[in-house]
């Protein structure tokens, strides 16, 4: 068996045995790398150099005992919205084509203090906005299943590596499911934590109020061991919450028994591909043969989610994204006269059409006149499915659905109709209007043979039940 | 003019606060230092940075709110202003509009007219912008980001001002009171206090306001008057000629005592304000605010009354000295150390005063220290020097904070006490005079005086007045 096949925490016990050498394992993600890129694309920046030099040091780490956690020396792909000092940081845009961060993100630092090695950055949906990887500058990804399709997105990227074996695992980034709808897409597990449980700190920001940083592995086990390590309260971040339950991996827990499971019947409507919706059941009747308690429930407001991320995520990064204006760093126009032109210039030529169109409609709803009728109201809508969120939890323990309403579309389905690509974000956008942590994790395969993925969604702080949830299925699809 | 006109003004005052830090991030608010040294990812804007709000700045602001009598709001938060410019790096300005610290104070001046209150609607806490400097060799702008983040309180006052001296005082009050409170060193020269002001002309006895301009670019007392006068004047000539006032932001050019349009309401600019997702409400506790309000300083009245009590000064003495803090602690720490506080009193009062108004200086700038004025008075009461030269010797301790006894000494100022070498100068003086000495004997008392104020002159001033005296009036009558 390859190295390549192993999951990151085997990795990691095979190299703290010294059975496996970091330089080892890194070579080898470096060689599929090499291999895979041409037909998958799922990193803007490979630097072979940084991750060869980074294996070394933390080899002499391992062996003086200074790293003991399960990571250390397993290399690890990460999102291109996330700082790295020294080391190319684009959110797959033109406009940030030449930035090279002076500081690393606090998840990505964490990460490093535990060993990891970075193998590169990357592709994403330009500022994390869109759901198919399409939208960067850089060119698209393709799903490591079929390359004629996407790999989902925003996090399309770190999913595609994670599935190719281009990396051991990846850190993602999700404001309205960028890490779950393409971990569906792509057949790998994800979580998006709690808000404030990672730092946002050296994250790009699209939508500061709904993004968060988290792990996308080859299993669920993978994903809870990164959470742990990437997981911290940082002061450096006024969003940040102090938790002192952050040992996620202690919920790895092969049992469900009386764990209550609500699957909310507007999840299964109208608009669900019925492959999916099949799948998914299946999923959620292989936890009540574990002994879950499974009904299903009326949400509510679910069709109000969209409208109301929509104006709220636009109206954040409309104002995120103006300190990108030629004058600091990244692109600036080549020629212009005087101030105004060159910042409509630099911004024009720099950001792809679907980062102007978010910026033009979080500008329109922040504008006198019409930041009550939206933004206001879009605050409301968020507060009431948060209160829809708390009936349920009162309820159940954990909320089960799809990740997606259909498997991987075709490359350029989507973007003809961004309307329609918005509305694929139902089932996981009121997840982060809620600020609640949620995880895909892979359930089948529909005809074509495309992965899909289970959501399963918990209350806010609340990871460990479905971290132990996921963690049974999967235990239970493997054996079957 | 026919017609009797009411100035209808309204102040905006930005007050620079005395943290050590900025407001947002660890950086020196150090005035000075070579450009882009007090700067961090944070105040210069990078991609990723997060604010962190600086506990200190909450606290004068809460400082300043309660000694102008105002409302505080327990649950407050930041918004963000949009706009684009280089100096403001991220493209907004982090300020509070919809919830504001403080509202709905007053503070009480006091002018030729009477006591009058005037009423604050808010104070808001905000960041400060860099500094563009323009490179005119080059043809290009340079931005510093030194001031960018440096924390500022913005002072909305009701349009409750009338005149020039009701602004003039208001500004004094507000000054007084701030450095009182250590919040802010309020220096307008330096920017550290910056005032816009808002003015309208009506029709006396008219119940609605005119329409009204901002003035920008005051940067001291004198400009403020100035500006407010011309101001005045175009507003009534419009309304005479029939034209109308526009609602616009003028800027004043103090050398030409003009104001120019900079924009109109028209082009105003759509700031774009929402909350500012990546700062927490602010959230202060009873407790808190009960803290705040125990630790607030002995203020302006409180000091004038106990100057009046404790060291017996007149009601005029006490105003004046506690019209400055910096004054009122330079009084305070001389009688520390040699009592005496009328005496103290009359040096400050009298002679430094005399000597500010001589080099247009504020007390503020006074930088003597108190123990060569508490060495001064001693070597007057010690009758080691006399007063005249004790005058001279205290310009020197103004200009350069000389020790006054190595002064007096090393120039020779010590009192002449030695008899015999006095009679001979006045012997001298007498022989020199005879017309003088002729008056005396023919009956002319006065001519006593002159002969005196001769002998002293002969003396430099050094010799005592008294002993002159007799030595003088012995000899006549000797002569006789």
């Amino acid at each position: 068996m390859s190295i390549l096949e192993l999951t990151a925490l085997e990795l990691g016990r095979k190299i703290k045995s010294g059975e496996v050498a970091v330089l080892e394992a890194v070579k080898a993600s470096l060689d599929q790398i090499r291999k895979k890129e041409p037909a998958i694309h799922a990193y803007v920046t490979v630097d072979e150099q940084r991750a060869v030099k980074a294996a070394e040091t933390v080899q002499k780490m391992i062996d003086n005992k200074m790293l003991t956690g399960p990571l250390a020396g397993v290399p690890v792909a990460v999102k291109d919205n996330l700082c790295t000092k020294d080391l190319l940081t684009t959110c797959s845009s033109n406009i940030l084509y030449n930035f090279v961060p002076g500081y690393t993100a606090e998840a990505v630092s964490n990460l490093e203090k535990a060993g990891a090695v970075i193998l590169g950055k990357t592709n994403m949906d330009e500022f994390a906005m869109g759901s198919t990887t399409e939208t960067s500058a850089f060119g698209v990804t393709r799903n490591p299943w079929n390359p004629d399709h996407v790999p989902g997105g925003s996090s399309g990227g770190s999913c595609a590596a994670v599935a190719s074996n281009e990396c051991f695992y990846a850190l993602g980034s999700d404001t309205g499911g960028s890490i779950r709808q393409p971990s569906s897409f792509c057949g790998v597990t994800g979580i998006k934590p709690t808000y404030g449980t990672v730092s946002r700190y050296g994250l790009i920001a699209y939508g500061s109020s709904l993004d968060q940083v988290g792990p996308i592995g080859k299993n669920v086990s993978d994903c809870a061991a990164v959470l742990e390590v990437i997981s911290s309260y940082d002061k450096k971040d006024s969003t940040s919450v102090p938790r002192k339950d952050l040992d996620f991996t202690s919920a790895l827990v092969n049992d469900v028994k009386g764990l209550r499971i609500g699957i909310p019947r507007d999840y299964l409507g109208e608009g669900l591909d019925d492959e999916v919706r099949q799948a998914v059941l299946d999923g959620a009747q292989t936890l009540k043969e574990r002994g879950a308690v499974v009904e299903e429930f009326d949400l509510s407001l679910v069709e109000y989610a969209i409208p109301a991320y929509y104006v709220i995520a636009s109206a954040e990064a409309s104002s995120n994204l103006s300190r990108f204006d030629g004058v600091k760093y990244g692109l600036r126009a080549k020629e212009y006269e005087g101030l105004h032109q060159m910042y409509k210039k630099s911004r024009s030529e720099g950001f792809g059409p679907e980062v102007k169109r978010r910026i033009m409609l979080g500008a329109f709803v922040l504008s006198s006149g019409y930041y009550d009728a939206y933004y206001l109201k879009a605050l409301r809508t968020k507060a009431l499915i948060k209160q829809a969120f708390d009936k349920a939890f009162a309820e159940y323990d954990v909320i089960l659905g799809p990740a997606a309403p259909t498997t991987a579309p075709r490359l350029g389905e989507s973007l003809k109709d961004p309307l329609k690509m918005y509305l694929g974000d139902i089932y996981t956008i009121s997840v982060n209007l809620a600020g609640l942590p949620a995880m895909t994790v892979p359930c089948g395969t529909d005809k074509r043979g495309l992965p899909i993925g289970l959501q399963l969604i918990g209350d806010c702080f609340q990871e460990k039940k479905i971290i132990r949830a996921g963690y049974t299925f999967e235990q239970t699809r493997e054996g079957k | 003019m026919s017609r009797q006109y009411e100035t209808v003004i309204g102040l905006e005052v930005h007050v620079e606060l005395a943290t050590k830090t900025k407001i947002f991030c660890g950086c020196s608010t150090e005035f000075g230092g070579a450009p882009n040294t007090h700067t961090c990812p944070v105040c210069t804007g990078m991609p990723g940075s997060l604010p962190v709000l600086n506990r200190q700045v909450v606290e004068y602001a809460l400082a300043v709110g309660l000694a102008a009598n105002c409302q505080i709001n327990q649950y407050c938060k930041f918004d963000r202003k949009n706009y684009f410019y280089p100096d403001n790096p991220q493209n907004y300005q982090i300020s509070q509009l919809y919830l504001p610290i403080c509202h709905d104070g007053w503070v009480e001046i006091e002018t030729a007219g009477g006591k009058k209150k005037i009423g604050i609607h808010e104070i808001h806490m905000e960041e400060d912008a860099g500094k563009l400097i323009h490179d005119e060799w080059e043809n290009c702008s340079l931005v510093d980001f030194n001031r960018s983040g440096v924390p500022l309180i913005e002072i909305v006052s009701e349009p409750d001002m009338r005149t020039a001296d009701e602004v003039i005082a208001y500004l004094e009050k507000l000054r007084m009171m701030i450095q009182y409170l250590g919040a802010s060193d309020c220096k307008l020269q330096e920017g550290s206090m910056r005032a816009d002001v808002n003015l309208s002309v009506r029709e006396a006895g008219s119940p609605q306001f005119g329409t009204r301009t901002e003035m920008k670019n005051l940067n001291s007392f004198k400009a403020i008057a100035r500006a407010i006068e011309g101001e005045r004047k175009r507003q009534i000539e419009l309304i005479e000629e029939g034209k109308k006032v526009i609602q616009e932001t003028r800027r004043w050019d103090d050398n030409k005592e003009f104001s120019y349009a900079m924009r109109s309401k028209e082009d105003a600019q759509d700031y774009r304000y929402f909350p500012d997702p990546d700062l927490t409400p602010v959230v202060i506790s009873d407790e808190w605010l009960e803290e705040i309000r125990n630790r607030q300083p002995e203020l302006q009245p409180e000091k004038l009354k106990r100057y009046q009590e404790e060291f017996k000064l007149p009601e005029y003495d006490a105003k004046i000295l506690t019209s400055s803090k910096h004054m009122a602690d330079m009084f305070e720490e001389t009688i520390a150390i040699c009592g005496k506080p009328k005496e103290v009193s009359n040096w400050m009062m009298v002679e430094a005063m005399r000597l500010l108004k001589e080099h247009e200086q504020d007390p503020e700038n006074m930088a003597f220290s108190p123990g060569n004025l508490a060495k001064l008075i001693d070597l007057v009461d010690k009758g080691i020097i006399n007063r005249t030269v004790a005058k001279t010797v205290f310009e020197e301790i103004f200009a350069r904070d000389a020790d006054p006894e190595a002064y007096v000494e090393e120039k020779g100022l010590k009192i002449v006490n030695d008899e015999e070498a006095l009679r001979k100068t006045v012997m001298q003086v007498l022989e020199a005079n005879p017309q003088s000495v002729a008056d005396y004997r023919g009956g002319k008392e006065k001519a006593m005086g002159f002969l005196v104020g001769q002998t002293m002159r002969a003396m430099k001033g050094k010799a005592d007045p008294a002993m002159v005296n007799k030595i003088v009036k012995e000899l006549l009558t000797k002569m006789i």
